[in-house]
């Protein structure tokens, strides 16, 4: 097989080495890689600056929300910003994180030297780029540019009939549909890899019940991508040929069905929650452990919680879906299934408080971000059960306290884990410690930001504040409830510039971490901070779930017990 | 143990084939969705005729996939190359059908893809698979071009064999639409 | 609710217990914790235990579900149908032959005698939501599609509530005003809504107005040669609070506005400025302000 690289392959070496060659080397070189961890450094940052620019988009939804009757922005602005918020944060910020963290680190975890498809690999990361280049073009693009008409307004989920040619004139929605379309196809080719890794590039030794139960997370994320992508992809096509062709799927002047629209988006959207929880639940159950310095309680039976929240999650989709007035049966039907979910949801909780239980916790920040992790996660799933009551959702479904669930669940449960494992990581990547003060500076401003924002955005919701509206007449009593959840964002916004600080200083003035800083278990620790390009020398063999517990502890190793 | 890392072609292309189902999966939906709803136009039974001989050609292509397959893993490339050019060939004939069909459908019985519901689903379903139909062509012909140049030998086998799983997944989609369309809802 | 507190408080304390008591101290030594990998009689008892209370949330939402879809409508329910438009409510009394818009007027009930409101849901565009929150859960209004809800208020008042389904530029002003009427106040408001509308001869210069501009094109006044179906129906314009849906206070200097400049109290709706001059305007909103 021919080697992609150029010549001058150059070495994935220590922070000083790097600086000496020309910047334009550096850059082609990243440019045209398709190794594994460079490529996922790559899919984070790009996650990153998109979690950033949407995080800019939300503040300045709650600046407007912040007192009733404002006029910082138009209706016409607001409507734009939460759609492109919604949109951004979803498929350019928390998806690429993902990805992000499973292209990194499951080749390393599996004692693999790169993923089964490099190539493949990269194309997946420059289309899912590509995708979210096309969708903020449509933010600059004119009238006159190719008419991009200014970016979408139609939310996130693109109602039909909202997006059909009568209601949404211009081109604005095409780059909504085109944008997500593109990157979608990143995203099988990802997933696509991410499972062939995984089921042909284990090490020896490394039976499928002996992988860290990061990778586990994340083949059924891979599978969950391949099966619920396309749902969207289809609909999108469709929503096309509707605009395009003069096609009649969501037309209801034709006979077309604007619900038809919802359930294909919904079998798509609730999978797609879980392909972000999943990867988020992967980084808990690794740093848990290793921080209360005990093993994973109840390793298989996470697996088959996760498993088989995997498959109930394909069956779940119209809770979304409550106040379509659909029938008894059909309403009874998802209640049922919604609230299965939770079981083995709430056994995940359990098992890693029971992680925690008996064990000797070391408070680093990444452990403080875990804690913070399993208590609103708790909080946000019963929200979720009652939300999953649909009587419950008549009243406050498309309400701020549906606002309020679901940025609970991807602040207050995906971020902090994303946050933990950067903590966690950052010196395996980087080849550097991150500083500890900096870093409960973040955590502490970032989690009080996070309940002034999204405890009290609940009470708003409960008093009837729908989503979606670009402001509010001050009778309504919504305004004090709505000025405290803007005044949450200042601190969150201070809490991710300060580790977004700690990131950079940390690159130059972190202490040196050496191959396993944290004393930990799992395989990427018995290589060099940063990974050598080739990630190991020779192929480990393994046997038993923790290879490094094994050679620390020769007297009692693990793989008496399995 | 893992399986071999000589197997990642298959459960590549196994993954692929998945995400590829979903999205037809949906369009089979919606057609049997929107069956009978249409509200004006040419209805199934009126304009559409079983089309057996493209059909059969493709599901004989499928066949001949597989002798090219076993000929090229015996290491016999003359047999390997004339087998797949005949799949090329049968792959053809079934979208030249398919054009025939779409051309009196247009023209004579005045069915566009923006008539009515029945227009729309019909023409994106047959129109999707006629798509994978053209991908995959496109990709038999290089093959062959690289047979004709000599450039494709034995060890290519495995994939070879991978290359023709997405063949074999087109014809199995013709399997599901031809019985929906065709029969179940005309 | 309960229940999901009761979860809450269970668990977190659990979470807290272990976060504080299991710490490493100062004066640990440094041997490892017992490495216990797991224990499948506590695995099952928080399996068992969690599906028994899903089974319970599952059976009490269904008892409510198929209450509340299935019910029966006793003979005396009023029928109302509500068509949502891009960006306010029409409501149509079948039973008493007239159409309103933007504020739902219905009979108190009470439990001895119920006289529930059975509204019928309709939409001329996009997706609406019929939500008044102290009233009933909501239920979308969706094109192509008839969904049916009831109301069965016990206490006489006024409830405010608004679209609850993203509907484009203005949805945030699609407000719903329901004026829950003693049985005596909505015998009143039907007959005033069934009469045809005011023809008063002061006004008659802006009748000519409304009549001879594009006004009738998209609005219905009954009795005169306006019927257009596009925007809401006017005829007893005054027998409301507010206009557009809510956005504003039914006052003459609201109605000069809006005739002026719609934009100005609902930036990108769907109503145009009517370029109409001082004094047409003038008379037109004088005119309006006739229809009770």
């Amino acid at each position: 097989m021919f080697d992609a690289q150029p010549m001058s392959r150059p070495m994935v070496t220590t922070p000083e080495r790097e600086s000496s060659r020309p910047l334009v080397q550096v850059l082609h070189d990243w440019m045209v890689t398709v190794d594994h961890k460079r490529l996922g450094l790559m899919y984070f940052s790009y996650g990153i600056l998109f979690l950033v620019i949407g995080g800019v988009e939300a503040s300045i939804m709650r600046a407007q929300l912040a007192v009733a009757n404002n006029h910082l922005v138009s209706p016409e602005v607001f409507n734009r910003l939460f759609t492109m918020h919604g949109t951004t944060m979803i498929f350019f910020a928390a998806m690429p994180i993902v990805f992000g963290f499973a292209n990194y680190l499951v080749p390393l975890m599996i004692g693999a030297r790169d993923m089964a498809f490099p190539r493949l690999n990269a194309w997946g990361f420059w289309m899912s780029a590509l995708g979210g280049i096309i969708l903020y073009f449509s933010f600059i693009g004119g009238f006159g540019l190719y008419g991009a008409g200014s970016a979408p307004d139609v939310g996130w989920f693109a109602y039909a009939p909202l997006t059909s040619p009568a209601f949404s004139v211009g081109h604005s929605t095409d780059y909504w549909i085109v944008g997500i379309l593109v990157s979608g196809f990143g995203s099988i080719a990802t997933a696509l890899n991410v499972m062939t890794t995984i089921l042909c590039l284990r090490c020896p030794g490394m039976k499928l019940n002996r992988m860290p139960l990061f990778v586990w997370m994340n083949t059924v994320m891979a599978a969950l991508v391949l099966v619920a992508i396309g749902p969207l992809t289809a609909a999108q096509l469709m929503l096309l040929i509707d605009r395009y062709l003069g096609g009649h799927f969501f037309d209801t002047q034709a006979g077309g069905s604007a619900v038809i629209w919802m359930h294909f988006f919904w079998i798509f959207g609730h999978p797609e929650v879980y392909i972000l929880v999943l990867p988020a639940f992967a980084i808990v159950s690794e740093v848990i452990p290793v921080f209360s310095r005990k093993p994973i309680f109840g390793y298989s039976i996470m697996v088959a919680a996760t498993v088989s929240i995997g498959f109930i999650s394909l069956g779940v989709w119209a809770h979304h879906m409550f106040t379509v007035g659909m029938t008894s049966y059909a309403n009874a039907f998802f209640v049922a299934s919604t609230a299965a979910i939770a079981v083995p949801t709430g056994i995940k909780i359990f098992n890693w408080v029971g992680t925690m239980w008996g064990g000797k916790i070391i408070y680093k920040v990444a452990m403080l971000f875990c804690v913070a992790f399993l208590c609103q996660f708790l909080i946000a799933g019963l929200t979720g059960i009652m939300l999953a009551s649909a009587p419950f959702d008549w009243q406050l479904g498309n309400s701020y306290f549906v606002v309020a669930h679901f940025h609970y669940v991807i602040l207050g449960g995906i971020v902090m884990a994303v946050f933990a494992g950067t903590y966690y990581w950052y010196p395996k990547v980087v080849g550097k410690m991150m500083n500890e003060t900096l870093g409960k500076w973040h955590f502490w401003l970032f989690v009080i930001g996070f309940h002034l924002t999204f405890d009290f955005m609940h009470v708003p919701g409960l008093l009837g504040m729908p989503r979606r509206i670009y402001t509010y007449e001050a009778s309504r009593g919504w305004e004090v409830w709505n000025l405290i959840v803007s005044i949450g964002v200042i601190f969150q916004a201070v809490g991710v510039l300060i580790w977004a600080a700690n990131v950079i200083w940390s690159y130059y003035k972190g202490e040196i971490a050496g191959n396993d800083p944290w004393d930990a278990w799992t395989l990427e620790w018995h290589t060099t901070s940063p990974p050598p390009d080739y990630n190991y020398a020779e192929i480990p063999v393994i046997r038993s779930r923790r290879p490094l517990w094994d050679l620390k502890h020769p007297e009692d190793p693990d793989w008496k017990y399995e | 143990m893992p399986l071999s890392a000589n197997l990642r072609g298959k459960v590549g292309m196994w993954c692929l084939i998945i995400a590829e189902s979903a999205i037809f999966s949906i369009f089979v939906v919606a057609y049997l969705y929107y069956a009978g709803k249409s509200l004006s136009g040419p209805t199934p039974a009126q304009v559409l005729d079983v089309p057996y001989l493209t059909s059969i050609c493709l599901f004989s292509s499928s066949l001949t996939i597989l002798l090219a397959e076993k000929a090229l893993h015996r290491g016999n490339v003359k047999r390997f190359g004339f087998f797949w050019f005949l799949t090329i060939a049968l792959g053809v004939i079934f979208l030249i059908g398919t054009g025939r069909e779409w051309y009196r459908l247009i023209y004579k019985d005045g069915l566009t893809i923006s008539t009515n519901l029945f227009g729309t689903t019909f023409y994106s379903l047959v129109g999707l698979h006629a798509f994978h139909v053209t991908v995959g062509l496109i990709g038999l012909t290089i093959i062959w071009l690289l047979t004709l140049f000599g450039a494709v030998k034995q060890e290519h086998s495995e994939r070879i064999n991978v290359f023709a799983m997405y063949w074999h997944f087109v014809d199995a989609i013709w399997v599901v639409v031809l019985s929906v369309v065709y029969f179940i809802t005309r | 609710m309960a229940i999901c507190l009761g979860i809450f408080v269970v668990v977190f304390s659990l979470i807290v217990y272990a976060a504080v008591k299991y710490r490493k101290r100062p004066t640990d030594d440094n041997h490892e914790p017992p490495q216990i990998y797991g224990s499948n009689q506590v695995e099952l008892a928080w399996t068992v235990i969690p599906i028994l209370i899903v089974v319970v949330l599952f059976l009490a939402a269904a008892r409510v579900i198929h209450a509340v879809e299935d019910a029966q409508f006793p003979a005396n329910a009023i029928e109302v149908t509500a068509i949502g438009h891009q960006f306010w409510w029409e409501f149509q009394y079948p039973g008493y032959g007239f159409v309103t818009a933007n504020e739902l007027h219905v009979p108190v009930s009470d439990a001895a005698h119920p006289t529930p409101t059975h509204i019928i849901l309709l939409s001329a565009d996009t997706d609406h939501s019929f939500w008044v929150p102290q009233l009933a859960g909501k239920i979308d209004l969706i094109p192509n599609r008839r969904n049916e809800m009831w109301i069965d208020p016990h206490d006489v008042g006024h409830y405010v509530g608004q679209c609850a389904q993203y509907c484009g530029t203005q949805h945030a002003k699609m407000l719903l005003n329901v004026m829950v009427d003693s049985p005596e106040d909505f015998e009143k408001w039907t007959q005033q809504q069934k009469t045809p509308a005011v023809m008063s001869q002061q006004v008659v210069t802006g009748r000519k107005v409304f009549e001879t501009n594009a006004c009738m094109n998209c609005h219905t006044i009954s009795g005169t040669t306006a019927n257009g179906k596009f925007g809401p129906d006017l005829t007893h314009l005054m027998s409301r609070s507010t206009i557009a849906s809510g956005a504003a206070p039914n006052t003459q200097q609201n109605l000069l506005l809006w005739v002026k400049e719609p934009d100005a109290i609902k930036p990108g709706c769907l109503m145009p400025a009517m370029q109409l001059d001082e004094q047409d305007t003038n008379a037109v909103v004088a005119y309006l302000m006739s229809l009770n």
